[in-house]
């Protein structure tokens, strides 16, 4: 749980194996949602870290997205909801009111289900949010940061000719990976990716799986999935979500090999009501 | 015993039930080859010997028949968790009860030998040994299929029993050889069935070990070996 990740901080050197140094991004404490007087997610607490990439599980209405939604605080935007507890990035209370949600979603970027490309060229669907949070001085910077994000994401060799052509114009996996050069390129902190392949083949999944890999060490990753493989593949930590409970937080390779709750067990065998 | 709820795909909880079925079958006739392999050498009976030999090819077909099944269940069901570890634990127990039978029937050409030697006396104690070590065969996969981790422990416990048989026996044996020179070639046949019976026992061992890790994840912690005979160098 959290506070393993934090003694991990606090003492230098474990017994028996060198203690895991991480760098942590996020930190979310007995964050609990109500939606009207339901209430959707109840006292979870997790760190968001830069070298492990996190999955959520757990099946439909378990409160995973709604949580991965508090990060950004995405679900602002629903009128009903209400949020308590206090999620921080880089130390910073993020529901605090001097928080500029437009700078917060910029430094905790998304990747949604459906690749959601702006119907502008591949050249502005990346400079865009550069330009708006204006990082960038010239047009040569611009071009850098273009350029940069799209060969973070594995799209420039595929992209580098057609920079002018509509973003529309790509394929499925081809978007998607737009999407996250759109992200990396307001240099963000932390990405958080809900459900990012599920409208992807197996060869597009697999570009993906890849990128997030490569992109690990250097931003916080969060990734809801529906895909129990692609939790196993993808992440070093994972948190399994029932009714609005974060029932299990642990090791990708323990939560798959032997998970500690016996719920977790009964729905990553597929043995859930 | 460890609760199972089914799985919500049905035709998953038949291959597994499948999977315990062929080790369960396997152990059957790894049980009855161990009998009968000390039963013929009991009743100096080459004929039966020679037909416990033969039997040994249907261990090895079944072996193979585990080991496709839990490949097929792997790539098509990607199982996890416990569902996984017990499809490695029958994989490498079906391994295991291989390597049982061929001992068994290695035990039944030693009795062919020993048909047509002088009877011994401290071939005796080698029945005795044999139904311990016939009996935790068959417990320890009956651990495995009712998926019963304090049974497997038992047996686990219970192979002290089998080493201190099998450290007796050498002893008395090598007094045995020591009396008369006449007696070594049928002792040390007995010696090399008491050896097998001995290994057929730590082989159940970690059968218990694979069905412990199996259905709770955890391992047994390391029992000192207590075969001490390399360690003796002398006969008086």
């Amino acid at each position: 749980m959290a506070e393993n990740s934090l003694s991990a901080q606090n003492v230098p050197v474990a017994q028996g194996k060198a203690a895991e140094q991480v760098t942590t991004k996020m930190t979310a404490r007995d964050v609990s949602v109500f939606y009207g007087a339901k209430q959707a997610l109840k006292n979870v607490s997790i760190d968001v870290t830069q070298e492990n990439v996190v999955a959520f599980i757990g099946p439909s209405g378990c409160g995973k997205s709604t949580f991965l939604r508090c990060l950004n605080r995405m679900n602002d935007t629903v009128d009903s909801a209400r949020v308590t507890g206090e999620i921080k990035l880089e130390g910073e209370d993020i529901y605090a009111g001097s928080m500029d949600v437009v700078q917060l979603r910029a430094r905790v970027g998304m990747v949604f289900q459906k690749p959601n490309p702006f119907p502008k060229s591949i050249y502005e669907n990346i400079a865009y949010g550069p330009k708006i949070h204006g990082l960038a001085k010239s047009k040569a910077d611009l071009d850098n940061i273009v350029e940069g994000s799209l060969r973070r994401a594995g799209l420039w060799d595929e992209a580098k000719d057609r920079l002018q052509e509509s973003g529309t114009a790509l394929s499925g996996g081809q978007q998607q990976r737009l999407c996250i050069a759109r992200a990396i390129a307001v240099d963000p902190e932390v990405i958080l990716m809900d459900e990012p392949c599920s409208a992807l083949d197996p060869i597009a999944t697999a570009k993906i799986e890849e990128l997030i890999d490569e992109l690990r060490g250097k931003y916080g990753i969060v990734i809801v999935t529906h895909n129990m493989q692609q939790a196993a593949r993808v992440s070093q930590k994972t948190a399994f979500f029932h009714l609005g409970t974060m029932v299990e937080y642990g090791d990708t390779s323990t939560i798959f090999t032997n998970p500690v709750e016996s719920r977790t067990k009964d729905y990553i065998t597929g043995r859930y009501g | 015993m460890a609760e199972t709820t089914a799985h919500t795909v049905k035709s998953f909880d038949d291959d597994i039930a499948q999977l315990r079925s062929l080790i369960s079958e396997m152990g059957g006739l790894c049980e009855a080859q161990i009998v009968g392999a000390i039963d013929a050498l009991s009743d100096r009976n080459a004929d039966a010997a020679l037909a416990i030999v033969g039997n040994d090819r249907r261990i090895d077909a079944l072996e193979t028949e585990v080991e496709a099944l839990a490949v097929r269940i792997i790539a098509l069901r990607a199982p996890l968790a416990d569902d996984l570890r017990e499809i490695v634990a029958a994989l490498k127990i079906a391994a295991v009860l291989e390597r049982i039978g061929d001992y068994a029937k290695n035990i039944a050409k030693r009795a062919s030998a020993l048909a047509q030697t002088t009877r011994i006396q401290p071939v005796v104690i080698v029945p005795e040994m044999a139904r311990i070590v016939a009996t935790m065969v068959k417990d320890v996969l009956d651990a495995f299929v009712d998926r019963d981790p304090a049974l497997a422990v038992e047996v686990w416990e219970r192979d002290q029993r089998v080493d201190d048989y099998y450290n007796s026996l050498f002893r008395s044996l090598l007094t045995f050889m020591m009396e008369n020179p006449q007696h070594i070639t049928p002792s040390t046949h007995v010696l090399f069935v008491a050896k097998n019976l001995e290994r057929i026992g730590d082989h159940a061992t970690n059968v218990a070990e694979m069905v412990h890790f199996s259905v709770t994840g955890q391992y047994i912690i390391d029992r000192p070996k207590s075969d001490d005979t390399a360690l003796y160098t002398s006969g008086a």
